[in-house]
């Protein structure tokens, strides 16, 4: 779609991945792999950096850590998972930091691309809250696991028909790709939204520039709301991660 | 009439048309039942943590579920857009 000399990308830019160095080898690497890269680092430096002298009295980037660390180890792993949940706060902690500094990318000037708007970015973190949580279940219930779900007790027997199908596709199927999709849609939704009214801003500043204020204002109101969102949904994320590994623990049925 | 339409369409042209009108109806059909549920939920939220302020808390974490479970529908909506569009 082109307005004026302005042209929105196809929506088919979504799917391509460029290749930025050592292309045409098996180790190409693009935006997304540095971009990922980068906010592991960073994450990475910080823990390791901060925590390497700890003090009593804390400074101010550990009181930060800490204030971080409490906030996945008491809100979400005691919070959903219960007193034995300590033992996730290290993935989860991981996860929400990771996903929180691959999501700010999308309002950080001159990148404004969030990582997790391709699809193999959330469906790998997903994949590796799926392979965990049944590993937990299996580890902590053996087949009891698989059977106490798919056969929830105090269900009439005819029913079965009906709810094993359901309980089997929504361990195995739906809960992965909803965590992915979740992420990846939220994150996807905010950059085109943020990449139309840049557009429009661009477009109307060339045209009417009085009203180019509307859509720029509005511009830089998305962006706030962005970071919210990418707070937001690495919350989530994490938050529903929690939750299925404290079903695989303490299966309620 | 509508023949006559038919006749003066180029070949593919109503099938892209189509396409197009079912694609953007997608996602507005998709949020509509969302939508009414996030609803629901952030307002019984609101009313619970407005009754019990002490409560709000273990309410806020459990609204954010409920929003996450609810929205994943809408979500699937805007992803069958992209795909309606393929």
């Amino acid at each position: 779609m082109t307005i004026g000399a302005f042209t929105f990308p196809p929506i088919d830019e979504l799917f391509v991945w460029k290749e930025v160095l050592l292309e045409d080898t098996p180790v190409a690497v693009n935006k997304t792999a540095i971009l990922m890269l980068v906010s592991a680092a960073v994450v990475t430096l910080l823990f390791v950096g901060g925590s390497r002298k700890t003090r009593l009295v804390p400074g101010r980037l550990q009181n930060l850590l800490e204030v971080t660390y409490e906030f996945v180890d008491r809100g979400i792993a005691r919070d959903v998972i219960g007193p034995d949940g300590t033992r996730f706060t290290p993935f989860l902690g991981s996860l929400f930091l990771f996903i929180l500094f691959t999501n700010v990318w999308s309002v950080i000037p001159f990148i404004q691309f969030p990582p997790t708007s391709r699809f193999g970015v959330p469906l790998f973190l997903a994949l590796l809250t799926w392979v965990i949580y049944w590993y937990v279940g299996f580890r902590h219930h053996g087949i009891r696991y698989l059977t106490g779900h798919i056969f929830p007790a105090g269900v009439p027997k005819p029913l079965y028909v009906l709810v094993t199908p359901i309980e089997l596709v929504q361990l195995l199927i739906v809960r992965p790709f909803s965590l992915a999709v979740r992420l990846l849609a939220n994150m996807m939704a905010g950059h085109i939204l943020l990449a139309a009214l840049a557009m429009l801003t661009a477009y109307a500043l060339t045209n009417a520039p009085l009203i180019a204020l509307g859509p720029f204002v509005l511009n830089i109101g998305v962006m706030a709301f962005e970071i919210l969102v990418g707070f937001l949904q690495a919350y989530i994320f994490t938050l529903l991660t929690a939750v299925y590994i404290g079903d695989s623990l303490h299966p309620a049925h | 009439m509508h023949a006559l339409v038919l006749a003066a369409t180029e070949a593919g042209e109503l099938r892209d048309g189509l396409a197009a009108i079912g694609a953007g109806l997608v996602y507005g059909l998709a949020a509509i039942g969302p939508g009414i549920g996030i609803g629901m939920v952030v307002s019984n939220a609101i009313q619970a943590m407005a009754r019990q302020p002490e409560m709000a808390g273990p309410v806020r974490v459990t609204m954010f579920l409920g929003i996450a479970f609810t929205e994943a529908l809408a979500l699937f909506g805007f992803v069958l857009f992209f795909l309606a569009q393929g």
